[in-house]
């Protein structure tokens, strides 16, 4: 007998199919990863269980929790469930609290609505919550406001919230996608060891199968509005359904070493002792404060046709780094130079030439192309930096020209960046970066926030690319696994410095310093989870 | 590879009541200013004593005055300073202001200190009194009262356009175009700007409506347009001895302030909804 029941569940939005017939079982104590792209409607399947749909949302299906049909449940009724009997969990820590009320009081809220408990009841039942999320009171007061917290904190408090009333269904919809690897590692184990306590059964939605592998017990694969295969985890080896076969294959990246850079070659790009600074802000104006060094000595060497690797967590100094190379951050010391000429700090006559050589791809495919400019314009941006820019058909053929090398049809020229989906953008995004012939080009965390089956795409051209133009990448990112399939060489980076660095087989296979060993271990990787599960 | 087809954004918006209401309003106020130089019903600038302190009848509108002027004539010629004085006002505040709020957010530091202060400074001063200390130095008329409103747009603008830009300025595509070569002012004249341009033009309609309360407030006080000049303040003024026994002197170019002001007020809220692509997502 199943906890949850979800039975030939449609949904429509202003016309639009999101859900076709999603039947899904949920038993207690188990745990379900629901697994899909963007737009498969994965999320919208966990919302329907709590009735929190958009305005417009027309519904069909019985969703049975208990026995108990929660689509034919009132408002009020339902807002009795929501809480109480499911628990939610969402993806961005940042907005899922509010900002000005303490984690106790918040904690507490759920509690007091719920229970009807007075306010010492409440906090006492807060405080432990929080401590079964693993925000001990002695370390984490109920008195701290979540601005005081860090992501995966903020994650704890929201799964405190979540489970403070030991629900029966727990979804968690996509709770690690804004965490770093280390901590998405740590949060999983929680979930999961909160589920097995409780006995209650969780739902985790996600677009990385990688990610659910070690933690679920059964895996549903969506892909627009239908669960296309279902089964227990050990059987994702032996998918059916050509689609699931595909996301486990895209999952795994390729291990494939790329082909070996030519070694030969003074280095393109070259930084060093690259020193950045921010003044802190001070406690009281006559105090001295040191200032904290983000990138803190940091030296570094692309040689051409390499792609190396920059990896870290969030805070690591990765981004500003990047920046500097970039030569748009101005540097308390160190230097870094493009053909052994010095870029940063720049100096006036060769700053134009050489900043051609450099190039960047962000990471951002919706944030990074101004909304009013058409493709046309947006990929000839970099043109400016040429001394006798091309204009009309020579400018119109340029662009085309490398539209055509990135992959994009020819009718792209003349649209708007909002009529292409993430992964086109990011081939718009890489063409611009192209355009000018670089000899560098520098990727922003670039496939981050692709799905899955459009990354691998992305990878490939990006490879290809390489070979072609013989264009040096470097490529940070806090995604080993994007850095084994691509990189020659990985630098490690963390807390301002590089860590380690070395070839990125090497790196893989016998890490030396305890925080690359940390994040290798942290890593979700689909295939040691499996064999771990298999036998 | 097919390209997702999808509208554009704006295809999905729609003029709102606000919108067509606060249009037509404004467009009568436009054409009656406009309309004024053509056609007035009478004259204004003749005094016909017999008819004076006339109330509201078919032969005239909206009454006469105790000079005997026609009162719907002159309401039609008010709105021609009106609309002038609003009109130049916020223009003088979207051309000085904005550049000097895209400024401040290109340069950050002191630039930004020193024009975010000063806008301060102005913002600091009550504004009718500054518009009074204007004219009673340089003598009253439509051009004083013209840079007395003026001068409490700029900040306005500066601060509109600094706080959009700011937001702007962190952008990936502003990184983009800083790795193309470009430098502040490029950037700004080409990705800032147009960016902000539909809170620009909402600000506008607002600053508008309030540059036809300050035009009619200034020339209640007699700073604003000079006799024999027909003005929707001076009527006011004019009216209040005689509201007891001539109250149409007053209803009607209160009316006029108020139902002008009305229309472009909801004009702005109405593009607001129509242009403002941080509220698009929402529906």
């Amino acid at each position: 007998m199943s906890l949850l029941s979800i039975r030939d569940l449609t949904l429509g939005i202003g016309g639009a199919e999101v859900l076709k017939g999603v039947s899904l079982d949920l038993a207690a104590g188990e745990i379900v990863g629901l697994v899909g792209e963007s737009g498969s409607g994965k999320s919208m399947t966990g919302l329907s269980v709590l009735c929190l749909l958009p305005p417009g949302a027309v519904v069909s299906g019985r969703i049975e929790l208990d026995g108990q049909d929660l689509t034919s449940l009132s408002e009020p009724q339902m807002r009795a469930v929501r809480g109480a009997q499911v628990g939610m969990v969402f993806q961005e820590p940042m907005t899922a609290l509010d900002p000005l009320m303490t984690i106790g009081d918040q904690v507490a809220e759920t509690l007091r609505i719920h229970r009807g408990l007075g306010r010492a009841a409440a906090r006492e039942a807060a405080a432990a919550a929080l401590a079964r999320a693993g925000l001990p009171p002695d370390r984490f007061p109920l008195s701290r406001y979540p601005h005081e917290l860090s992501g995966g904190q903020r994650q704890r408090v929201a799964i405190a919230i979540a489970t403070a009333l030991k629900p029966k269904v727990l979804i968690a919809d996509e709770p690690t996608t804004a965490l770093d690897v280390t901590t998405q590692a740590q949060i999983l184990e929680l979930l999961k060891g909160l589920a097995r306590e409780d006995g209650c059964g969780l739902i985790l939605i996600t677009h990385d199968l990688a990610v659910v592998a070690e933690t679920v017990d059964r895996v549903a694969i969506m892909r627009a509005g239908e669960i296309v295969e279902q089964g227990p985890v050990a059987a994702l080896g032996a998918l059916t359904h050509p689609y699931a076969q595909r996301l486990a294959k895209d999952a795994v990246l390729a291990e494939t070493a790329p082909a070996p850079a030519p070694a030969d070659g003074a280095p393109v790009v070259e930084a060093t002792d690259v020193l950045r600074t921010y003044a802190p802000r001070r406690s009281a104006p006559w105090r001295r404060a040191e200032p904290f060094r983000a990138v803190d000595g940091v030296s570094l060497a692309v040689r051409p046709g390499e792609t190396v690797g920059l990896v870290g967590e969030s805070g690591s100094g990765k981004s500003t780094l990047l920046r500097a190379v970039l030569g748009l951050e101005a540097l308390q010391g160190g230097a870094v130079s493009l053909d052994g000429r010095p870029f940063s700090p720049p100096s006036r006559g060769d700053a134009r030439r050489l900043r051609r050589q450099v190039q960047a791809v962000f990471q951002d495919p919706y944030g990074s192309f101004d909304p009013r400019w058409r493709v046309a314009d947006l990929v000839a941006e970099p043109l400016h930096l040429l001394d006798d820019p091309p204009t009309g058909a020579a400018r119109r053929g340029r662009v085309a020209a490398v539209l055509e090398k990135v992959g994009l049809p020819a009718d792209a020229i003349d649209r708007y960046p909002h009529q292409f989906s993430g992964g086109q953008r990011q081939r718009i995004a890489i063409a611009r970066a192209l355009i000018t012939e670089p000899r560098l080009v520098v990727l922003d965390e670039a496939v981050s926030a692709l799905d899955v089956t459009v990354r691998a795409q992305i990878l490939a051209l990006l490879a290809d690319l390489s070979r072609e133009l013989g264009v040096a990448y470097l490529f940070v990112t806090h995604d080993l696994g994007v850095v084994r399939a691509v990189c020659h060489r990985v630098l490690v980076m963390q807390a301002g410095r590089i860590v380690e660095e070395g070839e990125t087989a090497q790196v893989f296979a016998s890490p030396r310093h305890p925080y690359t060993q940390t994040l290798l271990a942290a890593t979700p990787d689909l295939r040691r989870a499996l064999a771990a599960r298999g036998a | 590879m097919s390209v997702a087809a999808s509208s554009s954004p704006a295809a999905s918006r729609r003029a709102t009541p606000a919108l067509v209401l606060g249009g037509t309003i404004t467009g009568l106020f436009v054409l009656a200013a406009l309309g004024s130089y053509v056609w007035t019903p009478y004259p204004t600038a003749v005094l016909d004593v017999a008819h004076r302190l006339q109330p509201p009848s078919a032969a005239h509108w909206l009454g006469t005055d105790h000079f005997g002027r026609d009162v719907a004539s002159m309401i039609l010629v008010g709105a021609r300073n009106s609309l002038a004085v609003a009109v130049v006002a916020a223009g003088v505040g979207l051309l000085l202001g904005t550049p000097l709020g895209l400024l401040a957010a290109a340069r950050r530091g002191l630039a930004d200190e020193a024009i975010m202060r000063g806008a301060d400074l102005v913002f600091a001063f009550p504004s009718l009194l500054l518009a009074i200390m204007i004219t009673a130095v340089a003598g009253p008329g439509a051009i004083n009262a013209i840079i007395a409103i003026g001068v409490f747009n700029i900040p306005v603008f500066a601060r509109v356009a600094r706080g959009a830009a700011l937001s702007l300025w962190s952008r990936d595509y502003v990184l983009a175009a800083r790795v193309a070569g470009k430098g502040p002012g490029l950037i700004s004249a080409q990705h800032i700007l147009p960016n902000i341009a539909s809170l620009l033009i909402v600000q506008g309609a607002i600053q508008f409506s309030m540059g036809v309360l300050a035009e009619a407030a200034l020339s209640y006080v007699g700073l604003g347009a000079q006799p024999p000049t027909p003005s929707w303040g001076r009527m006011l003024n004019d009216a209040q001895t005689m509201i007891g026994f001539a109250p149409w002197l007053a209803i009607f170019p209160g009316l006029a302030i108020v139902v002008s002001v009305l229309g472009l007020n909801l004009l702005g809220d109405g593009l607001r909804d129509l242009l403002d692509p941080r509220l698009d997502r929402r529906r």
